[in-house]
């Protein structure tokens, strides 16, 4: 611990952080544009200078560590007229352009300017002009806004691991860019915008969209992936306009995917507004009572049996817990939340959540990632592997298919031989797991979702017995999914029954003819071609496969449109929160299924959210606490059985489109198509 | 000769571009940017292109937008291609107070060239620099890997005609003086000096 006084105030701090982390500890603001708490420390806006005792000059606070005894002054005259002199030099080559600025009304330059800076201008020459980049579909360039901070360039080095972005030439020349001109290949590369002090990287599918003192804010929960990033929700008008992060430790840190933040178009595309029934193989409007009435007389009669029903990737638990109280209502025990048809257990909480949790990362030492790609599959969770991999002293392995994760790890095999070599203890990898004090393993849903997913989670359950991956304070078994309602869905029992059928089931017996109603909640990822000549029942927020396929749609409210609970991969349940209203007659999705329950007269037994939650929470206590995840006891789970030699792949092929909103979205189609050439260029396969 | 027309070290470079890397501890191999860079542009012709400084970069496991961040940080480093002798005249204010701006003339009016630009045969780009810490003997004329110095606009004329017809050119003092000794004798310590 040092001891210094700031501004008369004497404080502790611990050794280490810099004056300007103690003066913020003191309660004092300190501008700042280069400084940044998650990127390393480049001391060259010099916004931050306070005045040190026995220091002929003032110090620039972010880079100097505290030392025993400093004298700290961060509101004198000097530091005043320090403070104007540096924002004067900025000044000079900003363009005065504010008004048609989109950072307008969110600029730390605009802010500091007008409490650091000077009035007017004596500057008479001419400013400087730089070319304007392109760094792809999602971030607009303005460079002669640049004020050389390179936070951009530090982000994209260190948190985003792609080293794309950098400053070339020199003094008055110096330009941040990427010399050779590409689209970033970062999935994280939203983020600049955020971090960039200025309007020099602005968002360009927001561009000139609306201002931020128009903006209705309220924040929630992602939906595109499992991880459940925290996000602030922008709407006006009754439309999402951006997301942005929120600040949350333990899941995002502050950041979010691309996907995350600019997905947000597709709630306006394709969406389902009103409910239709198919008369004469074409979907026509119809109301609600008729939509109603279509499903109640084809269910009329039919065996329970007969009833099958599917839960897709985005949906709330609250619209789970209402299906799976109708399905059992009417008989069936056809249920399964697993479109991809992972091979999860839902038997053992632990056997199929990320038990060591995100934040948890930070702690091990040695990591076996099998069957997943997790920078693909969830960007920000692969963001904190990285961190923790740059932190040193963490050994990664990969069994499945090779790819760039932005760390170096050793890749030991692709398929689930390589697996049982480990578990078996005939695999080096096996000595490093066994020797580490933290080990972790992640089983992604490429590991899972194949014939012979129950044996590869078994043999995983294995290591993690035999290799002391669980203990008393730890547990590193980890399964990494990719849908942000699987984790609620198995948490709530949404799998077949006893004498039930899973996906794959349900699509043979529609095939065959034994299943003759199948209800898709939001769900789009199955082989809808496979559904025979059964009556589909989709409810559901757009017009994707599920409901291309329907006999009956029911349009449902997006993950912007609710107030729903979803669970994230690491059995974290957390609220969403409604920003805008679902667009036409679309309603909240447990409402429908209420609705439609009175109207198969099977009334299920609540009428308010309330009382849905309570369902909930008596159908598993998970449900009755939110935020951070309970710890779960260890079981078994998975079963044994032959392995086969097919390498593990992948569950997801583009990270731009994985759901029904953003395969809408015309923002991620552009990203698919930069992507796409950038591969070429990169390559060279151009010309 | 383009940016990316296919680049890669010569057998000799090659081993010679190991030697400098093992200057530096493992792993810090990225230490040796700046002479390889160097021995880069000599075997590409006195100029960088892309296709170079990425060749470099793979050497030292640097990522190639450090490298270009180096290239284009050091003056030194040209990024376009340049004529056969690259004349770079100082005119910071040493050398423009002894006639630097008159050497700079000349040199337009023999060569029929601005600042920047190459002669049409290809064999002389001419540029201006700033101090090149000769000053003791300015005006410094800075060509190829020597400096010509207290060059007045004969001399340079006569540099740049030996230069073109490929006649070889003495480097160092253009006058009667030993390296950078007073050129009106010596001043201090006469006695002892002989």
């Amino acid at each position: 611990m040092a001891k210094l006084t700031i501004d008369g105030i004497e404080i502790e701090v611990p050794d280490g952080v810099t004056v300007l982390q103690a003066c913020e500890m003191a309660g004092r603001e300190i501008p700042r544009f280069c400084y940044h708490e998650r990127l390393s420390i480049a001391g060259n806006c010099r916004m931050c200078l306070v005045e040190m005792e026995k220091s002929p000059k003032p110090i620039a606070s972010c880079a100097m560590p505290v030392g025993n005894g400093m004298v700290i002054k961060t509101n004198t005259a000097m530091v005043q007229k320090a403070r104007q002199g540096v924002m004067e030099f900025l000044l000079i080559n900003h363009p005065l352009d504010c008004p048609i600025c989109d950072q307008g009304g969110e600029c730390d330059l605009q802010d500091q300017a007008m409490a650091f800076g000077f009035d007017r201008s004596r500057f008479l020459e001419m400013k400087r002009a730089v070319k304007d980049k392109d760094l792809g579909p999602l971030i607009e360039t303005h460079m002669t806004r640049c004020i050389h901070c390179t936070r951009c360039i530090r982000f994209a080095t260190e948190v985003a691991g792609v080293e794309e972005l950098g400053a070339t030439g020199r003094g008055e020349h110096m330009e941040v860019g990427t010399y050779v001109e590409r689209s970033l290949t970062s999935e994280l590369s939203g983020n600049l915008v955020d971090l960039c002090p200025v309007g020099a990287l602005t968002s360009k599918p927001y561009a000139f969209n609306a201002r931020p003192w128009e903006l209705n804010r309220i924040e929630s929960v992602d939906v595109m992936d499992a991880v459940g990033s925290s996000i602030r929700i922008d709407s006006r008008g009754g439309a999402v306009l951006r997301v942005l992060p929120v600040l949350n430790e333990d899941i995002n840190e502050e950041w979010i995917s691309d996907k995350t933040r600019h997905a947000c178009d597709g709630l306006r595309r394709q969406r389902l507004d009103r409910p239709y029934v198919r008369r004469d193989g074409r979907l026509v409007e119809t109301s609600w009572q008729d939509a109603f009435a279509a499903i109640a007389a084809r269910m009329k009669g039919l065996a329970g049996t007969r009833i099958a029903a599917i839960a897709g990737d985005l949906v709330d638990a609250e619209a789970m817990t209402a299906l799976r109280d109708l399905m059992s209502a009417l008989g069936s025990p056809h249920v399964d939340c697993r479109q991809d048809g992972a091979r999860l257990d839902p038997a053992c909480r632990a056997g199929y959540v990320f038990n060591t949790t995100i934040a948890g990362i930070e702690e091990a030492d040695a990591c076996l990632l099998v069957g997943t790609n997790p920078r693909r599959e969830a960007a920000i969770l692969n963001a904190r592997f990285r961190k923790r991999w740059l932190a040193g002293g963490f050994k990664i392995a990969l069994i499945g298919e090779p790819a760039d994760l932005t760390y170096k790890y050793e890749h030991l095999g692709a398929g689930p031989r390589t697996l049982a070599d480990i578990a078996a203890g005939r695999h080096g990898f096996a000595q490093t797991l066994r020797e580490a004090k933290r080990p972790m393993l992640v089983l992604g849903q490429g590991a899972l979702a194949r014939a012979d997913g129950a044996a590869v989670l078994a043999t995983a359950r294995r290591i993690a017995e035999g290799h002391g991956l669980v203990c008393d304070d730890w547990n590193g078994f980890n399964v990494l999914h990719t849908a942000a309602a699987r984790v609620a869905g198995l948490d709530l029992g949404l799998v077949p029954g006893a004498g039930g059928r899973d996906v794959a089931g349900i699509l043979a017996g529609a095939a065959s003819g034994e299943i003759e109603v199948v209800y898709l909640l939001g769900a789009d990822e199955i082989d809808t071609s496979r559904l025979g000549r059964a009556f589909v029942v989709y409810q559901g927020h757009h017009g994707d496969a599920g409901a291309h396929r329907a006999d009956v749609v029911l349009p449902g409210a997006a993950y912007t449109e609710k107030s729903g609970t979803w669970v994230n991969t690491e059995g974290r349940v957390q609220r969403g929160a409604q920003a805008t209203f679902p667009p036409g007659d679309a309603r909240e999705d447990w409402k429908i299924l209420r609705a439609l329950s009175g109207a198969l007269g099977r009334p299920l037994g609540f009428d308010t959210l309330d009382a849905v939650r309570a369902r909930m929470a008596a159908i598993n206590p998970v449900f009755a606490r939110l935020g951070a995840p309970a710890r779960n006891n260890w079981g078994a789970f998975g079963s044994d059985g032959p392995l086969e030699d097919a390498p593990f792949a992948g569950p997801i092929r583009t990270f731009h489109m994985t759901c029904p909103i953003s395969r809408a979205s015309e923002t991620m189609a552009r990203c698919i198509q930069a992507a796409a050439a950038e591969t070429r260029r990169a390559t060279g396969t151009h010309g | 000769m383009t940016d990316n027309a296919p680049f890669a070290f010569t057998h000799e470079n090659l081993e010679q571009a190991k030697r400098i890397i093992a200057r530096y501890p493992a792993g810090r191999q990225a230490s040796a940017v700046l002479p390889l860079l160097d021995l880069a542009q000599r075997q590409n012709g006195g100029w960088l292109s892309r296709a170079a400084m990425e060749h470099v970069g793979g050497l030292i496991d640097m990522a190639s937008i450090r490298v270009y961040e180096v290239a284009t940080f050091y003056t030194m480093y040209n990024l376009k291609p340049i004529g056969r002798h690259h004349v770079r005249v100082c005119t910071t204010t040493p050398c423009q107070l002894r006639g630097a701006i008159a050497v700079v003339d000349a040199c337009r009016t023999a060569l029929a060239i601005e600042l920047g630009e190459t002669t049409a045969d290809g064999s002389v780009t001419l540029a201006e620099v700033e101090c090149l810490g000769a000053c003791v003997n300015a005006p410094v004329v800075w060509i190829g890997d020597d400096y010509f110095e207290d060059v007045d606009p004969a001399r340079m004329n006569a540099i740049l005609a030996a230069l073109r017809k490929g006649e070889a050119v003495v480097p160092g003092p253009q006058i009667e003086r030993l390296n950078s000794a007073p050129d009106t004798g010596l001043t201090t310590l006469a006695n002892t000096v002989r």
